[in-house]
């Protein structure tokens, strides 16, 4: 009996360690990198956040552009792809059964294929595309750019935004849908005034996932962004994004312009974490609101 | 609930300023619009496989796959060290990866339910989940590359198994709470121990759940790139100091074929490389959603 107690608990820490790990990971994460970018801001102060330059020569740094190209693509991607995930969504739940299923595997298949090929095919097949279409409305570009990061970005989140949409839009109570079609309205005015307002929910779930993937992923947009430190003018230049930033100078980045990347890390982590924030806080008002 | 006022509100079945035929018009167009984004969706999707099958395909072949990677120029250029490095890379990740996940997901559901640690715990779990793989490979690289002054296909594996640990601890949880608890009271009834109860009984019911969760995770780190350049980098060498020295890899092998070198026979193999990375992550997927299927909810 002794042994079995013994095995018990013993079972019971091990397991309650292994969960404390997930939590330790996680705050040496931000321990982490706080330390290792303190240099840059106790060079540059806050000013780090505000200023545009980025010269290794003189070693002055900031994280502007960076900061604002991330944002630009990540919001552009995500108007591109919302839309799109919804009427899909939609669609998927509409659709006879088979067809649906095989849509759905189809979709959930195009989230596994790994970020780097969307980034070498937006390479190889979009940018191209783009220069000459645009060569063909005598704009001069070389395809590399706002957009086309924007774009690929969008298709890699697609599949996302459209499985969490697909879920909660199936849990529309069948009742709701039947009496809204009884009473005579066409599916469209079933879809908006019954899914959507049922799952508004779905909406910004949708919205979350798709801000926490566009917002860190580096390997597609590496490819296609062009990797210059400005401030884009229009959405055909080039420019760079947090994780671009990361992934092109971290090589060959020493003592101070290692610290400012560091520095641009913790700023990243920041932004996913205060999506997570909002997320847990507007899931746990929803869920007071129901109960 | 609103939804209930709002939609009897906007269902005027007789309103003389929406017709029924505007409102028909209306729907088509609507469906019309959401059936070409369902395929603008799938078309991108083939699209895309369609360029890695066709591109990749003819860079295909037996010598491809069994030669070590070179530098430009050289002839029998292939990507068999990377892809042992993969495999060794992904191995060591879930080797570390798997009993953690799966102790932390069985401490969360059997042992957690809604105490505050538990609670904290998940939201931990839920951040890690949203923090770019990218921050993961700079978090290693302070963690071990630093240390050991060298970047190794080791500190790559540390760094897929901190992506990798969230994930399956959030299925294994998931899994384990559609467990229904007459198994449980019935287990602890005949005098099982709790360890029996949860490793005899609980998981083994669960068993395909947590099997395709595992399987989808490897599938998902498989291909991760960003942590890599940070890790395990890349070498034009057989991967026999996976410790101490950078270690070829597939991902890292077709952003170093594509990028970094303008000629077209490198990018060959990047083609050829990126079918055999979604390939394997293809079928891993595939078999962990047929063989292993989800209990139906």
């Amino acid at each position: 009996m002794k042994r079995i107690n013994f095995l018990d608990s013993t079972f019971r820490n091990v397991c309650l360690i292994c969960t404390g790990v997930c939590g330790a990971i996680t705050v040496a994460l931000v321990v982490q990198l706080s330390s290792a970018s303190s240099e840059a801001w106790h060079t540059f102060g806050w000013g780090l956040l505000l200023s545009t330059e980025w010269d290794p020569v003189t070693n002055v740094y900031g994280a502007l552009p960076a900061i604002i190209g991330t944002l630009l693509t990540t919001g552009l991607a995500l108007f591109i792809a919302l839309p799109l995930a919804f009427l899909c969504a939609l669609q998927l739940v509409e659709a006879p059964p088979a067809l649906s299923k095989i849509l759905s595997h189809g979709i959930d298949l195009l989230a596994a294929i790994p970020s780097v090929i969307y980034g070498m095919w937006g390479l190889f097949i979009l940018c191209p595309l783009l220069q000459e279409a645009f060569w063909l409305l005598e704009i001069d570009t070389n395809g590399f750019g706002v957009l086309a990061a924007s774009l690929i970005l969008a298709l890699m989140i697609l599949p996302y935004i459209c499985a969490v949409m697909r879920d909660v839009l199936k849990m529309t109570p069948a009742l709701l849908k039947e009496a809204a079609m009884g009473v005579g309205c066409t599916p469209w005015e079933c879809a908006r005034d019954i899914f959507l307002r049922h799952g508004a929910k779905a909406l910004l779930g949708g919205i979350f996932i798709g801000l926490g993937r566009a917002l860190g992923e580096t390997m597609a947009v590496l490819f296609v962004v062009g990797n210059i430190i400005e401030i884009p003018s229009n959405l055909l230049e080039g420019c760079t994004t947090i994780s671009a930033t990361l992934a092109n100078n971290f090589a060959e980045a020493e003592g101070l312009q290692q610290s400012v990347l560091f520095a641009l890390g913790l700023i990243l982590l920041l932004m996913t974490f205060g999506i997570q924030v909002l997320a847990h806080c507007y899931l746990r008002k929803t869920a007071q609101m129901k109960g | 609930m609103a939804f209930r006022s709002n939609a009897s509100a906007t269902i005027p079945a007789t309103n003389p300023l929406r017709p029924l035929f505007w409102r028909k018009a209306q729907n088509r167009l609507v469906q019309t619009i959401s059936v070409i984004a369902l395929i603008l969706a799938i078309g991108a999707m083939l699209w895309i496989l369609g360029t890695i099958f066709s591109r990749g395909g003819d860079a295909l072949s037996w010598a491809f796959l069994t030669n070590p990677s070179k530098p430009y120029g050289l002839p029998n250029n292939g990507i068999a060290n990377a892809l042992l490095g993969t495999l060794m890379i992904t191995t060591t990740a879930s080797a570390i990866a798997i009993p953690i996940a799966l102790a932390a997901g069985i401490g969360l559901s059997e042992f957690g339910k809604q105490s505050r640690f538990a609670n904290l715990m998940r939201f931990c779990i839920n951040v890690m989940m949203g923090v770019p793989s990218i921050l993961i490979g700079l978090f290693v690289y302070i963690l071990w590359v630093v240390p050991q002054k060298s970047f190794s296909g080791f500190a790559g594996a540390i760094a897929l198994a901190i992506l990798m640990i969230p994930v399956i601890t959030r299925t294994t949880e998931d899994m384990l709470r559609m467990v229904s608890d007459h198994l449980r009271e019935a287990a602890l009834a005949l005098g099982c121990s709790r360890y029996q109860m949860i490793v005899q009984i609980v998981c083994k019911s669960a068993r395909n759940g947590l099997v395709s969760g595992i399987l989808l995770a490897v599938a998902r780190v498989a291909g991760e790139t960003a942590p890599l350049l940070f890790t395990a980098l890349f070498a034009n060498t057989w991967p026999r100091e996976f410790f101490s020295n950078p270690t070829a890899n597939i991902p890292v092998l077709i952003t170093e074929s594509t990028t970094n070198s303008p000629f077209e026979a490198m990018h060959q193999i990047g083609w050829g490389a990126a079918l055999v990375i979604a390939l394997i992550v293809l079928l891993i997927n595939i078999v962990a959603k047929t063989c292993f299927r989800e209990p139906k909810k």
